[in-house]
């Protein structure tokens, strides 16, 4: 166990340290002069310089490597070369934004997803009900393979702009939430219910349950006692690693709905060339799927205690 | 493989985008660059179904004529990616153990990342537009790749044939084009059309950022982009390319799909299993635990493993039920428990528990009157559950106790099955317990009611010998100390001369035999006689083989009209293929269903 946890986190650190060093050169590997490309061909010569000297891009390489470093342990991403704002600050007020968008999503999906995947699979069961099973096949497919931006595109337009009922963009109170958190969730919904299907179909043909059968124990008491339980692991885990997909989904949604995240910020900044910026958020989104990777990891030891994780 | 509705279905999807890919631009193509500067930003009107943009061209025409390069730049961006990923995954099969370890770490820090992350670092450096982002995608796509090639080759090089080369001295890169990579190659063109739709979707979504495809080149992404900017004023514009981005995801992730199940699926057949007809239900046994008269299992397509099995067992007395696997025997104990899985149909003229019809029986009655154990301890205790709150369970359901009586009766149980601290067993969770302490208490759950039958379905398989007499004594005392009659399914006629009363032979469905157990030996059936033939014992000669019975036991779709023992009977006469013995008298409390031996003791 506590050899597990040494492992986890010292793959952690490892992932955590390549993570800093390709952010660091993502600005290096741009071809040409990223100040000159960012501030356009028109900007004075002085400009570029001052911006050049205040990144340290004079400096040689290992010194400003250092100087990175150093500055991410005092909290210090850099500054935007358009707002001359501070990258941490920025990070800081759109963060919660998106990590609370996702945590939402998430538990929605698992909440959707859990009881739908077990009602398919009782209804399945040893082949029983092929119209559902096909059914169910179908449409979880079909949701799975649309992404979460066309949902949002669709949910906008019906609800915000068709019917008028929800607000169309932005972040006010708890109502703005409502749409991105359905375009997140349908995705995710679909991939979960699935695995929950698979799960509780294999809970449903041990001898475990065979023998509850044999107790004649009330439907309801079979399978939230003696099904749910063991169908959670591999749920939950899959629900873990859905937050890190999610957070990236994000991106997308948060475009659409002109949500104040992450995911609108770095589109932005992309688009405009303020390279400190993007790579201020590429570190943080990078570090939140890393550490989500981690906890799952480490959640799953304690919850299994009977299997302990596969090293592959 | 395109048995499914929904495989067709993708299948169409992809073939109507490749045949758009390959016809939209010639036809539609003038259309789209057709520049109208009386019909700028135009909703939807008969002219242009879609609208029309900003220069005024038709919007239908452009998604149709967008295909193409969508397509084009998926496929560029699947082929970068799995190219990439492919070297990267054969890598460590080739390279030294050091960097070949790097690799593989790099391999699985890379899978971890989203796509979508890796897509945007690598556009950021490669600059925006159509290029980047496909270097983008393309480098979001190899890490999957790079992982499945790894685990693919890492299986192959385990087979026979890869040592057999690796022994013969043919250099590791030969071995990995000539033997490795042939072998692999089907998942991995099997991933390569899933790639090819995320690939796709992934593009789709950066151009839709604006990240992407930049004019005056346009492909989906790019247009839904263009029609998300008026959507408050006329949404139509935006439908096009949403709905085809949508259909071509559809279309491949069903394609892939279909493709990954591919043979692996087996069509059930479709046919409800149909009882026969009950026969007279007779004058049912009086003073039997259990009752039962011609009991029939079948599947659909008249497949029937148990055909018209009778038997009863007296109060306290243990009853035998012996034969090969797929004899029936366990089916048999199933359908008394009122477990059969589905699509398994039960018949039976009579099925009577304590004296009363098992339909007419409520739950908690069912519940608390028929225990049941199973072979393998490990896994019929539920591995979520605490041991006591199993037993107590049946407790709270069926007797109405509180968790607290529940919880004392369960450790009160569990003490007497004589397994050690019961207090402290019960706070345990199955996998802290050995596996004669798991079957104990599964025999202590029977015991938390008042059980008149316990089916233990080859209840010792699993456990070893010392264990296994254990378990034995266990349930003689049960029976003794309770009055419940047991029904021991066991393939081992050994153990069960030894425990039971009365030993019931069962071969391809049928009772063939039913005797006394002190009287085994005297067993009349060819197959009885047989199965006791083929047990060691301290006489027998070492130096010889050990006697096994010639042939095998016909599947339930082959039994035919005759005696099923007949193809393995050395005293088969044509009698027995024509017509199947009955279940007749042969000596007190003897019964037997051979044509040799009744009428050889009639004669």
């Amino acid at each position: 166990m506590s050899r597990l946890v040494l492992r986890r986190l010292v793959r952690f650190a490892v992932s955590l340290a390549v993570l800093v060093v390709a952010a660091f050169a993502m600005i290096h590997l741009i071809p040409g002069d990223p100040v000159r490309a960012s501030l356009g061909p028109a900007a004075p010569v002085e400009l570029i310089e001052a911006r050049r000297a205040a990144l340290g891009l004079d400096q040689p390489l290992p010194a400003q490597f250092a100087a990175y470093v150093a500055g991410l342990f005092s909290g210090d991403l850099g500054t935007s070369f358009l707002t001359g704002e501070p990258v941490a600050e920025v990070i800081a007020t759109r963060l919660p934004n998106t990590v609370g968008l996702a945590l939402i999503a998430t538990a929605v999906a698992l909440l959707a997803a859990v009881p739908l995947g077990m009602w398919a699979a009782v209804r399945t069961e040893n082949g029983r009900n092929r119209g559902t099973e096909a059914a169910f096949g179908s449409v979880t497919g079909t949701a799975v393979a649309v992404p979460e931006f066309l949902y949002a595109i669709a949910l906008v337009t019906v609800f915000a702009i068709g019917l008028g009922v929800l607000p169309p963009a932005g972040k006010e109170g708890a109502v703005s939430y409502v749409l991105p958190v359905l375009a997140l969730a349908i995705g995710p919904t679909a991939t979960i219910a699935r695995i929950a299907r698979v799960e509780t179909l294999r809970a449903l043909g041990t001898d475990y349950v065979r023998l509850a059968r044999a107790k004649r124990l009330p439907a309801a008491r079979l399978h939230l006692r003696h099904v749910l339980p063991n169908t959670l692991t591999a749920t939950l885990t899959l629900g873990g690693l859905m937050l890190s997909a999610l957070i990236a989904g994000s991106v997308l949604v948060e475009y659409v709905f002109a949500w104040p995240g992450l995911g609108m910020k770095i589109v932005e900044s992309i688009t405009q060339k303020d390279y400190p910026v993007a790579q201020g958020v590429i570190l943080v989104y990078g570090a939140i799927v890393l550490l989500v990777n981690l906890l799952v990891d480490l959640a799953l030891g304690v919850l299994d205690p009977t299997s302990s994780i596969k090293e592959s | 493989m395109f048995r499914t509705p929904a495989a067709v279905a993708g299948a169409v999807l992809v073939a109507a985008m490749v045949v758009l890919a390959v016809i939209g631009p010639p036809i539609w193509g003038e259309a789209a660059e057709h520049i109208d500067a009386g019909a700028i930003l135009q909703g939807s009107s008969a002219a242009h179904p879609l609208g029309t943009d900003n220069l005024g061209r038709d919007l239908l025409a452009r998604v149709l004529v967008a295909g193409r390069y969508s397509l084009l730049l998926a496929l560029a961006a699947a082929l970068i990616g799995a190219t990439a990923g492919i070297v990267l995954g054969a890598l460590p099969s080739v390279l030294p153990a050091r960097p070949a370890r790097l690799v593989t770490g790099a391999v699985n820090a890379l899978v971890a990342f989203p796509g979508l992350l890796l897509a945007m670092f690598t556009a950021v450096v490669a600059g925006l537009g159509a290029r980047g982002a496909v270097l983008g995608i393309g480098a979001a796509i190899a890490p999957g790749f790079a992982r499945l090639t790894q685990t693919l080759a890492a299986s192959v090089a385990g087979a026979d044939y890869v040592s057999a080369a690796r022994m013969l001295g043919v250099p590791r890169r030969r071995i990995l084009a000539r033997h490795v990579l042939p072998n692999i190659a089907e998942p991995l063109i099997l991933h390569l059309t899933q790639a090819l739709g995320g690939a796709l979707l992934g593009l789709a979504g950066m151009s839709f950022l604006g990240l992407g495809v930049q004019p005056p080149s346009f492909d989906w992404g790019r247009l839904l982009f263009d029609g998300f900017g008026r959507i408050y004023v006329t949404p139509e514009v935006a439908l096009g390319p949403a709905l085809a981005v949508a259909l071509a995801g559809i279309g491949f992730n069903l394609l892939g799909d279909a493709l990954a199940r591919g043979a692996a699926r087996t069509s059930a057949p479709r046919t409800k299993a149909v009882a026969p007809e009950s026969a007279d239900p007779g004058e049912p046994e009086p003073g039997a635990v259990l009752d039962v008269r011609d009991l029939t299992v079948t599947f659909p397509g008249g497949v029937t493993p148990v055909r018209g099995v009778s038997l009863s067992a007296a109060p306290g007395e243990i009853v035998g039920l012996v034969g090969e696997s797929g004899s029936g025997k366990s089916l048999t104990a199933a359908a008394i428990g009122g477990l059969v899985p589905y699509p398994g149909v039960v018949g039976h003229a009579r099925l009577r528990l304590d004296g009363r019809d098992v339909a007419g029986l409520s739950r908690k009655e069912l519940g608390t009157s028929l225990a049941m154990v199973f072979q393998d301890p490990m896994a019929s205790l539920n591995p979520a559950l605490k041991v006591g709150g199993q037993l107590a369970e049946v407790a709270v359901v069926h007797q109405g106790a509180t968790r607290a009586e529940a919880r004392a009766r369960a450790v009160d149980r569990l003490g007497h099955v004589h397994l050690p601290e019961p207090g402290r067993q019960a706070r345990r969770h199955p996998h802290e317990l050995s596996g004669g302490m798991r079957q104990r208490a599964v025999i202590a759950m029977g015991l938390m009611g008042t059980p008149r039958l316990i089916i233990a379905d080859e209840p010792t398989t699993a456990l070893d010998v010392t264990v296994q007499r254990q378990i034995l004594r266990l349930l003689r005392e049960v029976t003794e100390e309770t009055g419940s009659a047991v029904l021991f399914i066991s393939h081992d006629i050994a153990v069960v001369g030894e425990l039971c009363d009365r030993v019931v032979v069962m071969y391809a469905g049928r009772v063939v035999e039913e005797l006394p157990a002190d009287r085994l030996t005297d067993g009349a059936h060819p197959y009885t006689r047989a199965l006791i033939a083929s047990l060691p014992d301290m006489d027998t000669d070492r130096s010889l083989p050990l006697a096994s019975i010639p042939g095998r036991q016909p599947a339930p779709a082959e039994v035919g009209d005759g005696c099923a023992f007949a193809p393995r009977c050395p005293l088969a006469t044509d009698a027995c293929a024509a017509g199947r013995p009955p279940l007749v008298e042969h000596g007190p409390a003897h019964r037997v269903a051979c044509w040799e031996v009744t009428c050889t003791s009639t004669a």
